[in-house]
């Protein structure tokens, strides 16, 4: 996926001017923090649970060769196999590769994020193999040929009627005046076209939220039970993960999986919860004849033992996403590539390369409100700011922003003469501004003054108005 | 080995600034495999005596739009299905996995159930299966495929009826992977799980259009939990 | 700590920051009359310019380290250093350790001062039980939870404790008044249309509590909150809304300033 992380600045705009966008995030802003709020505050141990979450997970990182070794050993003891990619490119020719070999035509998709990472539906497209995506939200933004616009509800950004429209458009041998205003409606509609292309599918991709090394099983978690059908219903099961999903046992995955739903959904557990482990064992009823594990790198393996380690232990709940302001106020296609919101900005200049996605670790206020929802308790600020030092240091940023920052620390390192411009700049600026309190344009500071009065200074400085009273008076 | 395998490994090992583990780590770590120690354990799945936990499966059930009805013995079983279907205005034909828990159901008691034993057809009806733990904290039954126990069953219904000896209730998850383990002969690997182990926390919904909770996306719409209280059918 | 067992008035230096140093000094006054009225000696250590946070989240960890040192030998002699900021005091507290962590003479005197730096109203309440008395302020006033302030610093409960003691002043509190105002230092000019779009929602917030005074700890986000507050009064009619830093309605001092953005 080509990645425009680069040109923040004007997909925001394009979000911001965007009204259907603007009213489902206005709803997304409410509905996941509110639930969010509710899962947590019925659980005492959730804080407990958050810290052991990080703690295996940073078990993981520091022995993850080891686990990865014997997570593909359990695979293949239950007949499954292993495939290893270093980079997008690999991972799309295995894919390709086991398609091929079973003369697919059909691929149905549970959501998977490492597919857009390697842009799979793309690649098979170009070899006559069609992508049926079967999650709802990625059917809707496949049926739109857009990009999701975050990690758990990738249509988040689209109102029912938008849906309805594209609905309308792509069944278009259904009765044109059916009812569909209803949401209800439109799952009705999705279930009934999909539930045959289950059947119709040669091969089911689906990601992985973890690989768990005690019993080489690949997991993952739905609500709607689509990944399910998609895996247990066509020839062979291919799981798309990255290397960092892996956990040693049932506990662990058990222990995250209590804060993994609580901070995606609100939900204390999802609806689905599925451990696959090899293909059908040969007195089974159903299942997939055949099962693969695609282990994605893509410059994973890279951000071990950096100050980017940390980022490897998310888990795609996306509550960063659902409780920043900015990523509220823009959304997510702004942020250009396939992860939004804090994490997103973050692993985006980790996995395509900060000169690729200058602007994402500027992107935030440093709130901090990311870090305090995340389950895995990732310095969500901490890597952003570390990106702006490796930006600074490399000089990526803008000459303007470079230079009035170079000035005003040049100034801070010297109180004499910063207190001499100050005493000047506030005075006239006091001057200038007292009538009116406040200034509506600023030459320098147009961005600000387009939208906002910028106050007026009163006057003198406290230091020195300080030393002034003190000098005459020895107290106040 | 493939090239990018071994560059993987290789990457990691670098990056870690070091080589492949010693011996010293290598055994911790397939200690701590072996013993696969639980983490904290909400408080409130603990302690619980059977009553407890019933009652906690039923109220956790509820809240993530699982009905519950709580039978006697395997007897009942039957005419609560039947009752349940009338209620929910649907055939009175089901589909039936195989499961040696179900064989044990006088199913002949309820002479209008018409019942279609093996895998599902594929047809949205009513399906139904047996759980090998139900798990209390959250209400989710754990289902694992298996020679009479067909995965599809728990998703291409349009609804699931799933008939559980109370003894197979438990608190935790943990406790539930515990009877799992304890069903196999080895020790947990890749060989001994079931091909599919499905965790299932009430019936299949979607959220994706404007986070609006709506039932059925993909799996089933309804959800039935019958309890068998006496121990008989454990 | 043995100092400020044996002095009865602990030595306090007030860090004013550079935004009250230059924009309002009414806030800096209200703050030293705080921290007087809480049992203290309050000095204002000469010198004072920028605590380095907008170098130091631009990743200009050099210009930010530089500050830092000059700021530690400025307060590293004082009991207590008190900000009338959580976004300085954050970096005060939270960062300078950990920009200077690598440096053998520098950590430990980050580390001294951090221990004994305050965000204002958390060191009136928590560490003086300041109660305060004989202020008054007719009308309805909301608050807002500076970022910095609320999550690097724990600010939350104290500035509202605070406020009980204020006759005549009703808290209606602020929905959403954890989330972001939109300021974000460098972020307001380098994403101007990003932040205006959070900080109108803000003002439409404040707005709806029907309050006449909004509230906070930090004058970055004071005034960028009073500059869309006024420019919708401006332009469309809206409430105005008197906004002010909490020290001057805490050390019933409202009557030395108009509010932020407001002539006499």
């Amino acid at each position: 996926m080509l990645a425009t992380s680069n040109e923040f600045r004007a997909n925001a705009r394009v979000g911001l001017a965007n009204p259907t966008l603007q009213s489902a995030l206005g709803k997304m802003k409410v509905g996941f923090p509110t639930k969010r709020a509710e899962a947590v505050a019925k659980l005492p141990e959730f804080d407990a649970l958050r810290d052991q979450a990080r703690d295996i997970k940073n078990h993981v990182l520091e022995n993850i060769d080891w686990y990865l070794e014997r997570f593909e050993r359990r695979v293949n003891e239950a007949g499954g196999h292993v495939h290893w990619a270093r980079t997008p490119e690999e991972a799309r020719e295995i894919v390709l590769g086991i398609c091929r070999r079973l003369g697919a035509r059909t691929v149905t998709k549970g959501k998977s994020m490492i597919a857009e990472e390697i842009g799979l539906n793309a690649h098979l497209e170009k070899h006559a193999i069609e992508p049926v995506e079967t999650d709802l939200g990625e059917y809707i933004i496949q049926l739109r040929n857009e990009a999701p616009s975050h990690i758990i509800a990738p249509a988040v950004h689209l109102t029912k009627d938008a849906i309805e429209a594209d609905f309308r458009r792509a069944h278009s041998h259904l009765d044109a005046r059916r009812d569909l205003t209803e949401p209800q409606s439109l799952v009705a509609e999705a279930r009934g076209i999909l539930r045959k292309r289950y059947f119709e599918a040669d091969v089911g991709i689906t990601g992985a939220n973890f690989l768990v090394a005690e019993t080489g099983s690949s997991v993952i978690v739905t609500n709607e039970g689509n990944g399910d059908l998609t895996q247990l219903l066509p020839k062979a099961h291919v799981v798309l993960a990255s290397l960092e999903k892996i956990v040693p046992t049932l506990e662990d995955a058990s222990t995250i999986l209590r804060v993994l739903a609580r901070s995606a959904t609100g939900q204390e557990m999802s609806v689905y919860t599925t451990f696959s482990t090899g293909p059908k064992r040969p007195s089974d009823l159903d299942g997939p004849g055949e099962y693969h594990v695609v282990l994605l790198d893509n410059g994973r393996s890279a951000l071990l033992g950096t100050e980017f380690q940390e980022i490897l232990r998310c888990i795609r709940c996306g509550a960063c996403m659902n409780h920043c302001p900015v990523y509220g106020a823009v959304g997510g296609h702004a942020y250009g590539w396939v992860y939004p919101g804090p994490m997103g900005a973050v692993l985006t200049p980790s996995l395509i390369g900060v000169e690729n996605a200058k602007p994402l670790p500027n992107a935030s206020t440093f709130c901090g409100k990311c870090e305090s929802v995340c389950p895995m308790r990732i310095p969500l600020p901490k890597m952003m700011r570390h990106y702006r030092a490796r930006e600074w240091e490399r000089r990526l940023g803008t000459r303007v922003s470079r230079l009035a920052l170079g000035a005003w620390a040049w100034a801070a390192r010297r109180p004499a003469l910063y207190r001499f411009a100050a005493a000047r700049a506030m005075s006239a600026l006091g001057w200038l501004g007292r009538r009116h309190g406040s200034f509506f344009n600023l030459p320098l500071a147009s961005g600000w003054t387009t939208t906002r009065e910028f106050p007026a200074p009163q006057g003198r400085t406290f230091q020195d108005l300080w030393r002034e009273r003190r000098r005459a008076g020895g107290g106040r | 080995m493939s090239a990018a395998r071994d560059a993987i490994l290789g990457g990691i090992r670098r990056s870690l600034g070091r080589g492949a583990l010693d011996e010293a780590r290598v055994s911790s770590l397939e200690a701590r495999l072996a013993g696969h120690p639980r983490g904290q354990l909400p408080a409130r799945a603990q302690g619980l005596d059977r009553a407890g936990l019933l009652d906690l499966l039923e109220r956790q059930a509820k809240a993530v739009a699982c009905s519950v009805a709580r039978v006697r013995s395997a007897a009942d079983v039957p005419a609560e299905l039947a009752r349940y279907l009338k209620s929910q205005n649907l055939p009175s034909r089901v589909e039936m996995s195989p499961d040696p828990t179900l064989d044990a159901v006088p199913w002949s008691a309820a002479p209008m159930l018409e019942i279609a034993r093996g895998r599902p057809s594929g047809e949205e009806g009513v399906g139904v299966t047996s759980a090998c733990a139900a798990v209390a904290e959250t209400a989710t039954l754990m289902i694992a495929s298996g020679e009479r126990s067909p995965a599809t069953m728990n998703f291409l219904p349009d609804t699931h009826v799933v008939v559980l000896p109370a003894s197979r209730v438990v608190g935790p998850l943990e406790d539930a992977w515990d009877r799992l383990r304890a069903a196999s002969a080895a020790p947990m690997a890749a060989a001994t799980m079931p091909r599919t182990v499905n965790l299932v926390t009430g019936p299949s919904r979607t959220g994706d259009i404007e986070q609006k909770i709506e039932m059925g996306a993909h799996g089933p719409r309804r959800l039935h939990l019958i309890v068998v209280e006496d121990d008989a059918l454990a | 700590m043995s100092d400020t067992q044996t002095r009865a008035r602990p030595r306090v230096g007030l860090f004013a920051t550079c935004l009250v140093d230059l924009f309002r000094p009414s806030v800096g006054f209200a703050a030293a009359k705080l921290i007087e009225d809480s049992g203290c000696d309050v000095e204002v250590p000469e010198g004072q310019t920028c605590c380095g946070q907008p170098a130091f989240n631009s990743g200009d960890n050099a210009d930010a380290a530089e500050l830092a040192r000059r700021a530690i030998v400025m307060l590293e002699g004082y009991d207590y250093v008190v900000v009338p900021s959580g976004s300085c005091g954050g970096m005060i507290r939270e960062h300078y350790p950990e920009l200077l962590a690598g440096d053998r003479e520098w950590a430990p005197r980050a580390r001294h001062v951090a221990a004994r730096t305050w965000e204002l109203t958390a060191f009136l309440h928590e560490v003086r039980g300041l109660r305060i008395e004989g202020v008054r302020h007719d009308g309805v006033v909301t608050y807002h939870d500076s970022c910095s302030g609320l999550r690097e610093l724990g600010v939350k409960a104290q500035p509202r404790a605070l406020l009980a003691g204020v006759a005549g002043a009703t808290l209606k509190e602020l929905p959403g008044a954890e989330t972001c105002c939109g300021f974000g230092g460098t972020f307001c000019v380098k994403y101007p249309e990003v932040s205006d779009k959070m900080v109108s929602e803000k003002a439409a917030d404040i707005l709806a509590t029907g309050a006449g005074t909004l509230l906070a700890g930090d004058m970055g986000c004071l005034m960028n909150m009073a500059g869309k507050l006024k420019r919708m009064a401006m332009e469309q009619g809206a409430r105005p809304v008197a906004v002010r830093h909490v020290a001057e309605v805490l050390a019933g001092m409202e009557q030395d300033a108009p509010p932020i953005g407001e002539s006499k």
